[in-house]
């Protein structure tokens, strides 16, 4: 399955990617060929197999379960220690909403 | 001298030296050597002397130093470090310091072990090579012109260097079997959920293990031993009890039956061929009933793997977006513009290609085709497993289809960089034990690695295989 640079840069947008001319030439070439061998899938019939997200074993289904009581985590200041700006006890972005 | 557990912990109970004297050492050590391979990207002498000393008090008061007692660890820098810097090997976080502790690392520490410095990897575990670190490609001890594997490159360099006695990787589609390979140690990745994934990175989730690397089985056996076990911040850690994996090294694999898959062999070519074939030939010799078996999806396992591997890292690095974690783009004056900026600046270029697949493969029109029809071929490849296990105890084969290969000889080809894990996803796909001992030198002196796997929770099965195959070959 080839792919367009027209499709790489549909993607860069929902992937939040910023990629320079350069990068979307290089990942069209890339994806393209990753593509292509993962068509090989499609020479497997798996209609009525069941879909495996997770690596499942048997346990009671409110095993993962805990009491509801409150427990100690993160203080707010090491919550926002690593932002690259904050203030107030609060992540700081640009603007979202305009007056 | 290569320093084990059972070796250190003999030498400080009869106090031929001490903890201390052993952290700085090792501390010593791996700092001298890291211009060479560039194994580690930041040392913790004042987290290791602390727990060294600890440890030597609890000597001089005559009590037990802990199972892991004044033993240098390294640990894979995916794997978060209350207070000491953890990069994931990315410039999105070379000056992130994590406010807490993964479980294993705190399970670690609480058993005596000194940990002395964070090991560098692929960027975010995201390689077989760790070539894609931010931070510079860690070269193989063994050969320096060489890669030491990937991503938990130098988690394998830092123990094969002879700085860490044991060490920390994480492993998502053979991150820790083939860097064991390629660098002539051991590395095992446990079964899915046997060890808390809490404080790992995130890269694929339905996928991602914490593993040991040591030079001998019986150590990697220990290790596996403390930090596996139900952990509550990790709702995938399994319930099922740590045995004593120690003890299951009893040397004694007579009868026990051991399948060697057609469909790996058959690819297999040149002197990792014939070393592997000599590995099961040695199998055979300790009493090993060995059968062929047959993992028929075995040729769909690479374009499954980087369905479902790059379909979850593209929702899991979705959170480096400029707002929590350390960088922002300094350019950016509207929101979007900070997460596009951020992301394009922040990540390396194979990160930014699994993202942009794993966006693929999940956008709109392509979900049925991709993910969802690898998720279906993933049961597959489960289901070939557990029909092999019905038939033997333990799967033995190949790690990786060649020996360590130049630095800079695949970077530019992504795709048959990702074909050459053909024999490692697999078991992370079904989410089995499976683990990588050495099984001998090229002619070069290129190490090769065998490959033991075992049905779910049955790493005791997978470990006295490999013991009893290190006993008889050393």
């Amino acid at each position: 399955m080839k792919i367009t640079e027209q499709e790489v840069q549909r993607v860069a947008q929902l992937a939040n990617l910023a990629l320079t001319g350069d990068e979307v030439v290089r990942m069209a070439h890339d994806m393209s060929g990753i593509l292509t061998h993962i068509d090989k899938l499609n020479e497997l019939d798996t209609s009525g197999v069941e879909p495996m997200a997770q690596v499942l074993y048997d346990a009671a289904e409110t095993a993962t379960l805990r009491d509801d009581v409150e427990k100690p985590s993160l203080s707010n200041e090491e919550a926002v220690a690593n932002a690259p700006i904050s203030g107030a006890g609060y992540f700081k972005v640009p603007r979202v909403i305009e007056r | 001298m290569t320093h084990t557990i059972d070796s250190i912990r003999a030498g400080l109970l009869k106090k031929t030296f001490s903890a201390e004297e052993l952290a700085r050492e090792a501390l010593i050590d791996a700092e001298a050597q890291n211009p060479t391979t560039n194994a580690f990207l930041t040392f913790s002498p004042e987290r290791a002397l602390k727990a060294a000393r600890a440890v030597d008090a609890r000597i001089a008061a005559g009590d037990d130093p802990g199972p892991l007692g004044g033993i240098p660890i390294a640990v894979k820098d995916v794997i978060l470090t209350r207070g000491l810097r953890t990069t994931c090997a990315s410039k999105l976080l070379a000056d992130y310091v994590p406010p807490y502790d993964a479980t294993a690392v705190i399970r670690l520490e609480q058993a005596g072990g000194v940990i002395i410095g964070k090991t560098n990897c692929d960027e975010f575990a995201m390689g077989s090579s760790n070539e894609n670190s931010a931070f510079g490609p860690v070269k193989n001890p063994v050969a320096l012109d060489r890669v030491p594997g990937g991503s938990s490159g130098g988690s394998a360099a830092a123990v094969a260097q002879g700085s860490a006695v044991v060490s920390l990787g994480s492993d998502t589609g053979g991150s820790i079997r083939q860097p064991a390979s390629f660098c002539g140690i051991t590395g095992v990745t446990p079964t899915y959920g046997r060890v808390s994934r809490y404080g790992l990175t995130a890269f694929a989730s339905s996928l991602d293990h914490i593993g040991p690397f040591s030079h001998n089985v019986r150590d990697s056996a220990r290790l596996l031993g403390v930090i596996g076990g139900r952990d509550e911040m990790d709702a995938t850690s399994a319930f099922a009890p740590v045995p004593d994996y120690v003890a299951a090294l009893d040397g004694n694999v007579r009868g026990m039956k051991v399948g060697v898959p057609k469909e790996w062999m058959d690819g297999l070519a040149g002197e990792t061929a014939t070393l592997v074939q000599a590995a099961v030939d040695q199998l055979t010799k300790l009493g090993c009933d060995i059968r062929e078996v047959h993992l028929p999806h075995t040729a769909y396992a690479v374009a499954c793997y980087y369905i479902v591997c790059t379909a979850e890292a593209s929702a899991n690095l979705a959170r480096f977006d400029g707002v929590r974690y350390t960088t922002r783009a300094a350019a950016a004056n509207s929101i979007t513009d900070m997460y596009r900026m951020t992301r394009e600046e922040g990540f390396g270029a194979e990160c930014k290609r699994r993202i942009m697949l794993g966006t693929y493969v999940l956008s709109a029109g392509y979900y049925d085709a991709y993910y969802l029809k690898a998720q279906k071929v993933r049961a597959l490849i489960a289901q070939d497993y557990a029909r092999a296990f019905e038939q033997v105890d333990a799967i033995a084969g190949p790690v990786s289809p060649h020996p360590a290969f130049k630095l800079g000889e695949k970077i530019d080809d992504p795709t048959s960089m990702y074909l050459a894990d053909i024999y490692t996803v697999t078991g992370d796909l079904a989410g089995i034990p499976c683990m990588s001992v050495p099984c001998g030198k090229t002619a070069e002196g290129l190490p090769v690695g065998l490959q033991i796997l075992t049905n779910h929770f049955q790493e005791e099965k997978m470990f006295r295989i490999a013991a009893a195959y290190e006993t008889a070959t050393n």
